[in-house]
């Protein structure tokens, strides 16, 4: 059925149509219809996938990782690179509407940061595109990182619509938010791969049921997987890590130091140069 | 609350294929499980269309529900709520039919004058 079916005028009216040439008694002389079955997002999506041939050439994994404001995820990452920084070459995208809080937060960790204020254009994008994305990427060292995280604008709607290139999504999800958050912003919870479950160090101080929550995730995605974990003490932040050391694990398929080797693929008439 | 973004898609690409006619209608479909406002999508559209080539063109908005397949019994099943199940038989593999649509799906152009 069509639910919504509106003009600018303001007359909104309710009918069924099968196809659009239900529509072509609307069609006056000197107009025709031209079909035109492209996605709406189809150039954020060439862009992403430009984006996505850069990291494949670098041989840098990229997370996208989504949360609603306030549910940890620069804390994670605050921990993550201490934790990781040893083993991985780290970097960070940095989205934020607009100060440079966040990124302060993780400077002098060790890792190149690239903080990217949305607030340009209409007051404020409430997510990363994979043009804002592509714009921040000129101030990493991409040759020289293994992993690359995205902290995407805090946001559990929109971040979710706009693929910027990345490998895996992820996003941290606050047991403060309540059980009921997957059934509410199921297209962000069903985009993501690892729904990373923070603050559990608050559990026997609030009434709520882990439980429930963990149903309601399986409702609406049932392969996501899932790591608990509290930021703020570090309990569970190594399963986290494990998480995106394994996601480093198909882009290396080809052999360590591929990057260095990638001209290579189709070597003429059988004749190997190198 | 990424409507104006995606009203800016919409114009770009439509501009790219008005070939410098005018456009009278455009025909967005939408699946109901992506998270798009109708009347902020309206809203931004007058807001960006006003004082360009295409002010007054009609944005219509074709809704298009979210149907799952069930693999076990082959019923179908129009969602209203993104819970994946089969209501006939409870079971959640299932496919997804239909509900994640994000097209322009055409425009009405002027015709060229010859």
């Amino acid at each position: 059925m069509g639910r919504f079916h509106r003009h600018p005028d303001g007359a909104g009216h309710d009918h069924h149509h099968s196809d659009v040439g239900d529509h072509s008694g609307y069609l006056e002389t000197g107009t025709e219809r031209v079909a035109i079955g492209e996605n709406i997002l189809a150039e954020n999506d060439r862009t992403a996938d430009r984006n996505r041939a850069d990291f494949a050439g670098a041989g840098v994994t990229t997370v996208n990782l989504m949360s609603s404001p306030g549910a940890g995820k620069t804390t994670l990452l605050k921990a993550t690179i201490t934790s990781l920084g040893e083993q991985l070459r780290l970097g960070v995208l940095e989205g934020d509407i607009a100060t440079s809080l966040d990124a302060d937060q993780l400077g002098g960790l060790g890792a190149p940061i690239s903080l990217v204020n949305t607030s340009a254009g209409f007051g404020g994008e409430c997510h990363l595109d994979a043009t804002m994305v592509r714009s921040g990427l000129q101030r990493l060292p991409l040759d020289q990182l293994d992993l690359l995280i995205i902290e995407n604008v805090g946001n559990l709607v929109c971040p979710a619509e706009f693929d910027v290139g990345q490998h895996a999504r992820a996003m941290v999800y606050a047991v403060t938010e309540g059980e009921e958050k997957p059934l509410k912003y199921p297209v962000m919870f069903r985009a993501c791969e690892m729904v990373v479950v923070n603050k559990i160090d608050l559990l026997p101080h609030l009434d709520y049921d882990l439980d429930q929550f963990l149903h309601n995730l399986r409702a609406v995605n049932p392969t996501a997987q899932v790591v608990q974990l509290s930021a703020r003490t570090g309990e569970g932040v190594d399963r986290w890590c494990d998480w995106l050391v394994a996601t480093r694990t198909p882009p290396q398929s080809v052999g360590e130091g591929s990057r260095h080797r990638r001209a290579r693929r189709h070597p003429p008439e059988g004749r190997d140069r190198d | 609350m990424h409507e104006l973004a995606l009203c800016e898609a919409i114009i770009d690409t439509v501009t790219r294929h008005a070939d410098g006619q005018a456009v009278e209608r455009v025909e967005v479909r939408i699946g109901h499980f992506r998270q798009v406002v109708p009347d902020s999508l309206m809203f931004s559209w007058e807001l960006l269309t006003d004082g360009t080539d295409l002010a007054g063109c009609e944005l219509a908005i074709d809704h298009v529900p979210a149907v799952i397949e069930c693999r076990s019994c082959g019923q179908q099943t129009s969602l209203d709520a993104p819970i994946l199940m089969c209501r006939s038989c409870d079971s959640t593999d299932v496919t997804l039919v239909s509900g994640e649509e994000f097209q322009i799906a055409s425009i009405d152009r002027a015709r060229e004058v010859s």
